[in-house]
């Protein structure tokens, strides 16, 4: 056998969704919401909680996936990037502040002439500081590990003053807009109209990621970039400029996370972006580190245990994240979906 | 005499020198050169930092790894000693049962992580520690019982300690001869022993293969350096570092919660302080230390004055607001990785040659 | 004589600290398979990865095709023609053999009838169209790896020692294969340890040691002389098939 065959060439992982699918963890997300079935007492209220399960893992996995791909593709980790989803939720609250009355009306279109803008705008600015952080902080600490950290912890130290400076130190209330809020009934179960959306937006990006990464040239060049950036410059490719145009990406997306987790908490604090960090390196570790299939399970998985967890013993969780990565270590050490690199 | 005494570890820098023992002897004298509550409580942070940072400097200084679960070893020291005092009754026997017990466990998670960063890359590692100390900050806020929870858990100390405690009746130089003073000195004289003995470990044969696991580990194994063990003997002796300084601050403020000691808060002001005083150097522990106490301490009141001063002009008052303080610390920070790693110590020493 | 394909003169590489590549001079002509040899760590790998700009080179002069390419980056390189099979092959695992096929055809997609050719030469290619590349053997994976460079007319084909730890049956394959790839238009520059291999293929031959080129010539003059052979290499290469 060769002497560069890796064991993964044995196993039939896919790093991220395509068509040979490893499915025993995808799997596992159907069968953590069936397991909790039986210690929850009504039916309605599993279907709540599963609702809001998937409604927080998606969040969750749009702030993660830029995250993860990043890290995959240039094998940086941007211990700041917690201020993409702190800029996002900022930017999107002053337009919404500034647009008071379409956000109030009754309208959906009323609403949406309030949402859309906001949204934008947290995408824009958020976007834009990813690409003033991969000019500017973190490219001349490309391949210094230890440098990376140390300078993206102090960006973050950085521009959560700033925030400070521009937007003041105070809690911001945020109302969602009227057309969203309250639930309805579902036979006994009150799901949350705003979770649904979340639920939803959560799928269309995920499928939108998914597309790109498997039907287009540019998700060739991006997954096999993820494996062996050097091979695909030895075929041709300028690959760093791919890399700034995914950094760009993974912020706005992270900007757009952190609008919808906003809206979900209906308040946004300077600390917005650095108090999900944790849970965000946690749902990495799950799915592995590069993979945005694996951080898909793992946003979800995460969702969905906080939820369940936060019924049945409130004590635990807060901690049941970082438990259920100890378990899914266990299972697979280097998580769900690892990635081969070269 | 002295070179005995700092390990041979000479400032190698005059500017510096002086500094040092201007600490040196700005923390000898505080109670009274500064008298008054709040320079000395000013005084005694800066010891315990000036240990807590050069436990990490072992860490990330001298053998290279980016650890986010320091705090929460500064954390099992301070409970240590709290819980000791509040659930086993005061007394120098429970003190000392609380303080070993709190090293004992430091020294066995540390090994646990130890043994963990073997098999994986920095980055992996860095977000494991995060992992870790945040559940352990999340353990502490649950276990109220045990811990007061999100209060934390307030203590008396043996009667020696207490500020209650009149130990003569006459003043030296106007200060109070009282339990206060007693501890204040307890802190110092243990915090100055364990640098001087964090200072003779990195000069010694052993913070030597450490430096050489830092700068290329490939060719350490080659030589024979067993990579795993230095990493791991290094990780549990920070560790235990963090244990003592978060045991002598406990002490010092009869309190212990998990704002005072886990917060992440706490673990950046750590990296900033050791950044900019100077990684690897030891002696940039005690700077940054320095400065950043004493920083969040007085710059805000300098600050306050420069942001009223600048009433009027855009956007300045605000960066000049006394609460923006860690803002320009931050970007002293940035500066320091990108351009002068060996933080303010190492300036000072290449000013020299 | 016409100008040389690619010629070297006193590069010199450092990576980090260590001093690799100390003054390497050689050519390689427009046609032809010039065989690189040397005992391990002689700093065969490290000439290919400078030439091809994955590392820098600290000193000296390299062109190609009459330009000079010294400070040229990977990607332009591989668009002037230039193409590169590292030593752990470098195909990507998680994608099928059709998408790591399709992703080194830089125009869109390959040249049927250079894939018919590719197809015959390596028949698995075709058998295992839309199967993953991790799942291929590893004779299979260097074939891919091979084709992968193929697939679109290349100038120049460096190849970083293509029948590491395969075995021999492969090995005659991959003979066919390149006897094949002699007969285009592509010069190639091969790194082997495998005399065989070398001497089977070979029309020139250079020989590196402790980052220096000891030795230039004809295969054939080499393969002729044993002393030569064993002073150069360190044992008479018979035994190092």
């Amino acid at each position: 056998m060769s002497a560069a065959a890796k064991p993964l060439a044995q196993t039939p992982v896919a790093a991220l969704p395509g068509e040979r699918l490893d499915w025993i963890p995808l799997a596992l997300i159907p069968a953590i919401a069936i397991l909790a079935l039986p210690f929850i007492p009504s039916l309605p209220t599993w279907v709540t909680l599963t609702v809001a399960g998937l409604a927080m893992g998606m969040m969750i996995f749009m702030m993660a996936a830029g995250l993860t791909l990043v890290f995959g593709l240039m094998d940086v980790m941007n211990f700041a990037h917690g201020v993409f989803i702190s800029v996002g939720a900022y930017a999107a609250t002053s337009v919404v502040l500034a647009m008071k009355a379409s956000m109030q009306a009754d309208s959906l279109a009323a609403n949406l002439s309030a949402i859309l803008p906001a949204v934008l705008a947290a995408m824009a600015l958020a976007g834009f500081l990813g690409w003033f952080f991969e000019r500017v902080v973190i490219r001349p600490v490309y391949g210094d590990h230890l440098r990376q950290i140390l300078v993206t912890m102090g960006g973050l130290i950085v521009v959560e003053q700033l925030i400070h400076v521009v937007w003041g130190p105070d809690i911001i209330p945020l109302p969602r807009p009227a057309t969203i809020t309250g639930s309805f009934i579902v036979a006994d179960a009150a799901i949350e109209r705003y979770r649904l959306l979340a639920v939803l937006v959560g799928l269309v990006v995920f499928v939108a990621m998914w597309l790109v990464l498997n039907r287009t040239r540019l998700g060739l060049l991006i997954r096999a970039g993820v494996e062996n950036a050097e091979m695909v410059e030895s075929l041709g490719y300028r690959i760093r400029r791919l890399f700034i145009g995914v950094f760009v990406a993974g912020s706005a997306l992270a900007g757009l996370g952190g609008v919808m987790w906003a809206l979900y908490q209906e308040s946004v604090n300077a600390q917005i972006g650095m108090q999900v960090m944790v849970v965000l390196f946690i749902v990495l570790i799950i799915g592995g580190l590069g993979s945005v299939g694996g951080c898909f399970v793992g946003a979800l998985l995460v969702g969905l245990v906080a939820n369940y967890a936060g019924y049945l013993a409130p004590k635990l969780a807060l901690g049941s994240n970082i438990l259920l990565m100890v378990l899914v270590l266990l299972w697979r050490p280097r998580g769900l979906f690892p990635i081969g690199k070269a | 005499m002295l070179s005995t005494l700092i390990s041979g570890d000479y400032p190698r820098s005059r500017v510096l020198a002086v500094a040092l023992v201007a600490i040196l002897v700005g923390l000898a004298l505080a109670p009274f050169a500064f008298p008054g509550t709040r320079s000395v409580n000013v005084a005694a942070k800066v010891a315990v930092f000036i240990l807590l940072v050069a436990s990490y400097d072992l860490l990330l200084g001298y053998t290279g790894i980016v650890s986010f679960a320091h705090t929460m070893f500064f954390g099992i020291g301070g409970y240590g000693v709290g819980i000791a005092m509040a659930k086993l009754g005061v007394g120098w026997g429970s003190l000392a049962l609380g303080i070993a017990l709190a090293l004992a466990v430091s020294a066995v998670l540390a090994f646990a992580i130890g043994l963990l960063s073997l098999r994986v890359k920095a980055i992996f590692f860095a977000m494991i520690t995060l992992a870790v100390a945040s559940f352990f900050q999340i353990l502490a806020s649950q276990l109220s019982w045990l811990t007061g929870g999100e209060d934390g858990v307030t203590y008396k100390l043996p009667e020696l300690l207490l500020p209650g405690t009149k130990l003569m009746e006459t003043t030296i130089l106007g200060v109070e001869v009282n339990g206060r003073l007693v501890s204040y000195y307890l802190v110092f004289f243990a915090a100055l022993a364990f640098f001087l003995v964090f200072l003779r470990m990195v000069n010694s044969p052993f913070g030597r293969v450490l430096l050489s696991i830092r700068e290329n580990e490939f060719r350490s194994e080659a030589l024979g350096y067993r990579t795993v063990t230095y990493r791991t003997v290094a990780n549990c002796i920070g560790a235990l570092g963090a244990t003592l300084a978060g045991a002598l601050y406990a002490i010092w403020l009869r309190y212990t919660g998990p704002d005072t000691t886990l917060s992440f808060n706490i673990m950046i002001d750590i990296l900033l302080m050791v950044v900019i005083g100077g990684m690897g150097t030891m002696y940039g522990a005690a700077i940054g230390a320095t400065i950043f106490v004493i920083a969040q301490n007085y710059l805000q009141d300098l600050m306050k004055l420069a942001s009223t001063a600048t009433k009027g002009v855009p956007l300045l008052p605000d960066l000049l607001h006394p609460d923006r303080w860690l803002l320009w610390l931050g970007v002293l920070f940035i500066v320091c990785v990108y351009y002068f790693p060996g933080g303010i110590v190492g300036k000072l020493r290449a000013a020299t040659r | 004589m016409a100008e040389a394909l690619l010629s070297l003169a006193g590069v010199n590489t450092h990576i980090g600290q260590y001093h690799i590549l100390q003054g390497v001079d050689f050519e390689v002509p427009r046609a032809g398979l010039t065989m690189l040899l040397g005992r391990n760590g002689a700093g065969k790998t490290t000439a290919l990865r400078t030439i091809m700009g994955l590392w820098k080179a600290s000193a000296g002069a390299i062109r190609f095709d009459g330009r000079e390419i010294t400070r040229t980056s990977t990607p332009d390189l591989a668009q002037l023609g230039i193409g590169y099979v590292p030593e752990n092959m470098g195909i990507f695992a998680g994608l099928t053999v059709k998408e790591n096929l399709l992703l080194a055809a830089r125009s869109g997609a390959p040249d049927k009838k250079r894939l018919d050719w590719i197809f015959k030469l390596f028949p698995a290619m075709q058998k295992f169209w839309n199967g993953l590349a991790g799942n291929l053997s590893g004779g299979q994976k260097q074939m891919l790896a091979i084709s992968r460079a193929i697939v679109e007319p290349r100038k120049l084909l460096l190849v970083d020692e293509p029948t590491k730890g395969l075995a021999p049956a492969i090995i005659s394959n991959m003979i066919e294969a390149f006897k094949e790839l002699k007969r285009t238009e592509t010069a190639l520059l091969v790194v082997e340890q495998n005399f065989h291999f070398a001497r089977s293929l070979g029309d020139a031959v250079a020989v590196m040691d402790s980052g220096r080129i000891v030795h230039t010539g004809s295969m054939a003059a080499l393969a002729a002389d044993e002393q030569l052979q064993t002073k150069l290499l360190g044992l008479s290469l018979e035994s190092h098939q």
